[in-house]
């Protein structure tokens, strides 16, 4: 019988309860929201990363992969060590610098990629063909809209400029292969990939034999930190980094990220609970002579809590799973628009769902349905039997 | 006959800012088996109090009350509880019926409170509907529903775990006149067919009908009168 009494109620306002649920269910949007934002950095991170497989980074010693200029020398040596060691499956060694283009008047300045196209994991082709020889460049949509070419078209890439002489250095003519969707960097960012050679001997002899990052895929089911271990032994100049790693370095650096997402979750928790319970409490209030004369043919204290706890919990589940939906919808919204942040990757997600993610949104509203519920309930079972009755014949 | 009701020397007082009110002066009375009460008096001289404190809804702050053979002035709230569920029936000037439930969910609540399987609810819950006149009436709710048939539903609900005692509190106090005789009449039949009834009452035709009248004043008995 509470459980029918506690639908009963709640469906006694039906406009009431419906706005109720509205207001938990944009309570439950923040929250779902906030929690995809803290654990889906990382899951998506983890991602992000595994893209191609490859799941080593080794990076100068003492830095994050493209995280300054700074580059590993005797690169050929080092991808021949790393490949010889057991479970490494491939090595993808890049080099990372900025490249101009002079088109009219104006100069596109592009992050330019030197790799090798056979073990490469950084980009996909979308129109066209990969580099097969030195004479060729692969570029994004957003340099060739910059640079209004087309595959085919003959361009001239320069990786320096010496201000003496006024001059750019390092030029190399190129012919455009292929269109290509780069994972790691933002679709607004003018990118383009040339062989590692060509890129290395464009440098002068700054870059000669040198890399900025290595990427090393590992056998399926291999021990990864005994291969980062053993990666990691090859050279006294280089960090192995594994995914874990990175995730944890990264982690910290996005850590305020998710302390801003503990706190806007917890304040919209906080705003589901005060909400529920205002409204339970009301009701309450506005059934004491209900109770009362509930209590008095004898109902017992703990039928009336649970009549009124279940009244909290069935408005939180209702209006969490609603706001499942609209934390979705919102989510999407919300990552349109962070996709447009300036150097943003295209293929970095902030916001992924996982079914986790929704039962611990869903697991803490139902709590805080619970707790909501407390109060009102407390109040109800502790209304004085004779007194209560005696105000209601009164009014 | 033996005493459903022993009272003896009960007294309640009430705390009104600095001072208290002296609403039960030591009243002492017994009710028989089978027994029907009117308790008559002006407003504040201590009926509803005595009649929460007969119905265990309250606790006195001297004296003893025995009902069915159990001391109830020193009950905790759960074995109050319980009793009430159990000995006590209560009908209400208001009604009290809960207004999103039907005729007979309203006569089955203290049933289900108590336990009793659904089979057995369901055929006292018509047994109790055609024993006051509303067979026909199980699915109206409340608002579906005359003051006076309302008032039946309520009785009904009363009797449904066959109580020791029925205590009503102005049962015709918000019903016509032609209705209250209704009740009146009604209540003499749960009499005649052996229901204790404690009545509190402003009615003087209520009063009359009972078999034995108990005048009060200021906080204590001044008078009985049996027919």
């Amino acid at each position: 019988m509470p459980v029918r009494l506690a639908m009963l109620a709640l469906w006694r306002h039906p406009a009431r309860t419906l706005l109720a649920i509205l207001g938990i269910a944009v309570s439950a949007a923040l929250l779902l929201d906030m929690v995809m934002l803290a654990s889906g950095m990382r899951e998506n991170f983890q991602g992000f990363l595994l893209l191609r497989g490859y799941q080593l980074r080794v990076a100068p010693k003492g830095t994050l992969p493209f995280d300054s200029d700074a580059t590993i020398d005797s690169a050929t040596a080092l991808v021949r060590a790393i490949g010889r060691l057991p479970n490494v499956v491939a090595v993808s060694p890049v080099l990372g610098a900025q490249s101009q283009t002079t088109v009219g008047d104006s100069t596109i300045t592009a992050f330019t990629l030197g790799i090798e196209p056979a073990v490469q994991g950084d980009y996909e082709i979308v129109r066209g063909r990969n580099l097969t020889d030195s004479g060729g460049v692969v570029v994004n949509q957003r340099w060739l809209t910059l640079a209004r070419r087309q595959i085919g078209d003959t361009v001239t890439l320069a990786v320096g400029y010496d201000p003496q002489l006024r001059t750019v250095v390092g030029e190399r003519t190129l012919v455009i292969s292929g269109v290509a969707r780069f994972f790691y960097t933002a679709t607004t960012q003018p990118t383009v990939a040339v062989l590692l050679p060509v890129l290395q001997a464009m440098g002068g002899s700054t870059q000669r034999d040198r890399v900025s990052l290595l990427m090393v895929k590992a056998a399926a089911g291999a021990d990864l930190e005994a291969v980062r271990n053993a990666v990691q032994l090859t050279s006294a100049r280089i960090s192995a980094i594994s995914l874990e790693g990175a995730t944890v370095q990264v982690e910290q650096r996005l850590a305020y990220f998710r302390q801003l997402a503990l706190v806007l979750g917890s304040i919209s928790l906080a705003v589901g609970v005060l909400l529920v319970t205002t409204l339970i409490t009301i009701g309450v209030n506005e059934r004491a002579g209900e109770i009362a004369v509930l209590r008095a043919i004898g109902t017992a204290k703990r039928h009336i809590v649970q009549q009124v706890v279940l009244e909290g919990l069935v408005l939180s589940v209702v209006g969490a799973v609603s706001g499942l939906l609209l934390g979705l919808l919102t989510a999407r919204w919300l990552e349109r628009i962070l996709a447009d942040f300036p150097g943003m990757p295209a293929t970095f997600h902030f916001f992924v769902f996982q079914p986790r993610d929704a039962g611990i949104s869903l697991g803490m509203l139902a709590a805080a349905g619970v707790v909501a519920g407390i109060y009102p309930a407390w109040r109800a079972a502790s209304l004085p039997i004779a007194g209560t009755l005696r105000k209601e014949a009164v009014a | 006959m033996s005493a459903v009701v022993q009272v003896r020397d009960l007294a309640r007082d009430y705390s009104m800012g600095r001072g208290s009110v002296h609403a039960l002066r030591g009243v002492s009375f017994d009710v028989a088996q089978g027994e029907w009460v009117a308790i008559v008096g002006p407003s504040g001289c201590g009926k509803s109090t005595l009649l929460n404190l007969l119905g265990a809804v309250d606790t006195p702050d001297a004296g003893a009350l025995t009902i069915a053979g159990q001391r109830i002035d020193k009950l905790g709230d759960a074995a109050a509880t319980a009793f009430r569920l159990r000995h006590i029936g209560f009908v209400f000037q208001r009604f009290y019926l809960m207004p999103a439930l039907s005729a007979a969910e309203n006569i089955e609540l203290p049933m289900a409170e108590a336990k009793v399987p659904r089979a057995e609810r369901r055929a006292r819950v018509g047994e109790l509907l055609g024993y006051v006149g509303l067979a026909g009436r199980a699915d109206h709710r409340p608002s579906q529903l005359s003051g006076g048939e309302q008032q039946r539903v309520a009785i009904a609900r009363a009797l449904a775990n066959r109580p020791a005692l029925l205590l009503a509190d102005e049962p015709t106090g918000e019903l016509d006149a032609a209705t209250g005789r209704e009740m009146i009449e009604l209540f003499r039949r749960l009499n005649v067919d052996g229901t204790t009834i404690v009545v509190v009452t402003h009615d003087a035709q209520m009063a009359s009908a009972a078999a034995r009248r108990i005048q009060m004043r200021d906080g204590a008995i001044v008078e009985e009168a049996a027919e």
